[in-house]
């Protein structure tokens, strides 16, 4: 009972296969442009891929390579909410969620008593009578969400459904779709880490088409593999190879840390391909390579400097720092200064890519 | 509806000051051009002889004709809407090859001049027409019928209609649709309870333009349907007959005819604001 997925599609250099459980909510998050809408409309039956399948519990949605069926939207059985509300500007609230039970057959009568339900359930019952024109942008979206439940979708897709909301109402319209969202199969396209951590069970990350990473939200942000998860999760990531305590880099650097327990790194496993992350804030910038052990030092020259919570973060290429806005004047940094970021051996998780 | 809508405070009614790059000799110019169209229009109402209108514009023939018009008129309204909300929605939307082709081609009677219009009906439904003599063997005869009069002016027409509703189908774009079959509405229910309302504006205004149209054709229905008193003499067939024999009643006529277009235009301009516009407008906090 999953919903299964395989798509490509050459004009988007688009190819991703995916699973999704009964009851699992799967955040897709990934740069701009990488093609975690695209799997949305696909999976919508908005756009077509050149080859792939999907099937929905046993049903399938569309099979494209050797038979070839397609089903339309409508047939689908999901339920979809962008960050547009897109209410139809010229019905009322009530029968912009109507329109779904309506459509699927049900009785006037009946669909508005479904509507009047999901209604309650976002807190809009009080809204029922308005014009679309008439919202505010996050009451908007809370019906948009009433009316996508109200066909009792057997798979949700959310794209950005909060990057339209101010601050004030995006805080709402989370805790509402947490609550909706438990017990439900849902996808979650979403830019923020705090979605991926509060809404989803799972994080699939993309680049370029294509999923680089996907685990559970604590591993990828814990143990992030891609760049992308690495920014994500506000930790420095290095790249190499595993080798007992330290980590091999492509250009020679040695990086020596402790080996993760979770997942488990197997022992004296020789030239498995590796991972090392500590946080900026681990990090001490020094104008002259300071001795002392067990330290890693790395000579960087710095590119920017820039505020981040109550400190400086700098950064230097792939690593950052953050330090004391007093140690940075001290130190005279500036973008173009050469110096040394060091830190403890301690502080550097290792764990196979 | 001027008069459903709730009153609005007087200081919503002035306008706020704002910028216009519009240069002031501009002003002057389209002053000359709107003079241009308004002064031949005084011209002919300074003509009509008032004390007599009711009587000029009663005469049996007038009447028969205003009848006629108003009639075939309306038909080839329906008839515009009932092929121009389909043929639109297909420029609008679907994709074929020879789409722009077709697009020009069905707008070509704009600017055509109607009594070519009219011998192409003739030569194809016309006795020894492409389709006429089939016809003829059915045992129909449209050329100079009153059907005549409608294909006549439905062929004139038919491309305010088109043109018009595919320019609204096009802004209103394709994103309510893909939501509404998102939530199960089969193609039929998107087109009738969302695409049809969400473009409702732009019906209106082009079936008041194909109306409009219709009711001034001249050149193709004389072509096709001839001059027939009550069955294909329009209103604007009699003024061209009254003309040489009864000027006076022709200009009551006219003015007849311009304040019936002038009504019908007026009311384009009264068409409610487009749900969509009230949308863009943003929510009222």
């Amino acid at each position: 009972m999953t919903l299964e997925f395989r798509a490509a599609l050459a004009a988007r250099t688009m190819d991703v296969s995916l699973t999704v459980g009964p009851t699992e909510t799967v955040a897709v998050m990934g740069p701009n442009g990488a093609g975690k809408s695209s799997v949305l409309q696909v999976l919508a039956g908005l756009l077509k891929p050149d080859s792939g399948h999907a099937t929905l519990d046993g049903r399938s949605l569309f099979e494209l390579s050797p038979g070839t069926t397609w089903l339309p939207p409508h047939a689908r059985g999901l339920g979809v909410l962008a960050q547009d509300p897109l209410l139809f500007p010229h019905l009322s609230v009530l029968d912009n969620v109507a329109f779904g039970p309506r459509s699927q057959g049900l009785g006037k009568v009946a669909s508005r008593e479904a509507a009047r339900h999901w209604l309650g359930e976002v807190g809009a019952m009080e809204l029922s009578s308005r014009l679309p024109a008439q919202l505010s942008g996050g009451q908007a979206q809370r019906v948009a969400l009433a009316r996508a439940l109200a066909t009792d979708p057997e798979l949700l897709l959310l794209d950005e459904p909060m990057a339209a909301l101010d601050v004030n109402h995006a805080p709402f319209l989370r805790s509402l779709l947490k609550r909706v969202l438990a017990g439900r199969r849902a996808i979650i396209v979403t830019h923020s880490v705090l979605d991926a951590l509060l809404l989803a069970d799972r994080i699939v990350v993309m680049d370029g088409g294509r999923i680089v990473e996907s685990g559970t939200t604590s591993t990828v942000l814990a143990h992030p593999r891609s760049a992308f998860a690495a920014s994500l999760a506000g930790l420095n990531v290095l790249q190499g190879t595993l080798n007992g305590p330290s980590l091999l880099m492509d250009d020679g650097v040695l990086v020596t840390g402790r080996p993760s327990s979770v997942p488990p790194v197997p022992p004296s496993v020789g030239g498995q391909d590796g991972m090392a992350a500590f946080p900026p804030s681990s990090v001490s910038v020094f104008l002259t390579p300071p001795h002392g052990s067990p330290r890693n030092v790395f000579k960087v020259r710095v590119t920017e400097l820039e505020p981040h919570g109550d400190h400086i973060r700098v950064r230097a290429a792939r690593l950052s720092a953050d330090i004391s806005a007093a140690a940075t004047a001290e130190l005279a940094l500036e973008p173009g200064s050469e110096v040394f970021f060091v830190v403890k051996a301690a502080e550097v998780v290792l764990y196979p890519a | 509806m001027p008069a459903l809508a709730p009153p609005r405070p007087a200081a919503q009614r002035r306008r706020s000051w704002g910028y216009t790059a519009v240069p002031r000799w501009i002003y002057a110019v389209a002053a000359v051009g709107a003079l241009f169209i308004l002064l031949p229009l005084m011209g002919m109402v300074s003509q009509v002889k008032w004390g007599q209108f009711l009587a000029l514009i009663s005469s049996e023939s007038s009447l028969a004709a205003l009848l006629l018009s108003l009639k075939t008129a309306t038909a080839s309204t329906s008839l515009c809407i009932i092929f121009g909300v389909p043929l639109a929605l297909v420029l609008a939307r679907a994709q074929f090859v020879g789409q722009r082709v077709l697009r020009a081609l069905i707008l070509l009677p704009l600017v055509v001049p109607p009594v070519v219009g009219g011998l192409a009906l003739l030569y194809t439904f016309g006795r020894q027409g492409l389709l006429g003599q089939s016809l003829q063997v059915l045992g129909i005869e449209i050329a100079f019928s009153t059907a005549a009069v409608v294909m006549a002016q439905t062929f004139v027409a038919l491309p305010f209609l088109v043109l018009s509703l595919e320019g609204t189908l096009r802004t209103a774009g394709q994103k309510y649709e893909a939501v509404a079959a998102t939530l199960g509405a089969r193609p039929s229910t998107v087109l009738r309870r969302i695409t049809l309302p969400l473009v409702l504006p732009g019906l209106v205004s082009g079936a008041v333009l194909a109306f409009a149209r219709s009711l001034g054709e001249f050149g193709a229905t004389l072509t096709f349907a001839g001059s027939l008193q009550g069955v294909t003499r329009t209103l604007p067939l009699e003024i061209y007959l009254q003309r040489e024999t009864d000027p006076e009643a022709a200009v009551a006529l006219s003015f007849l005819l311009i304040a019936v277009a002038a009504v019908v235009v007026t009311v384009t301009y009264r068409v409610p604001k487009s749900p969509l516009r009230a949308l863009l407008a943003g929510p009222a906090s």
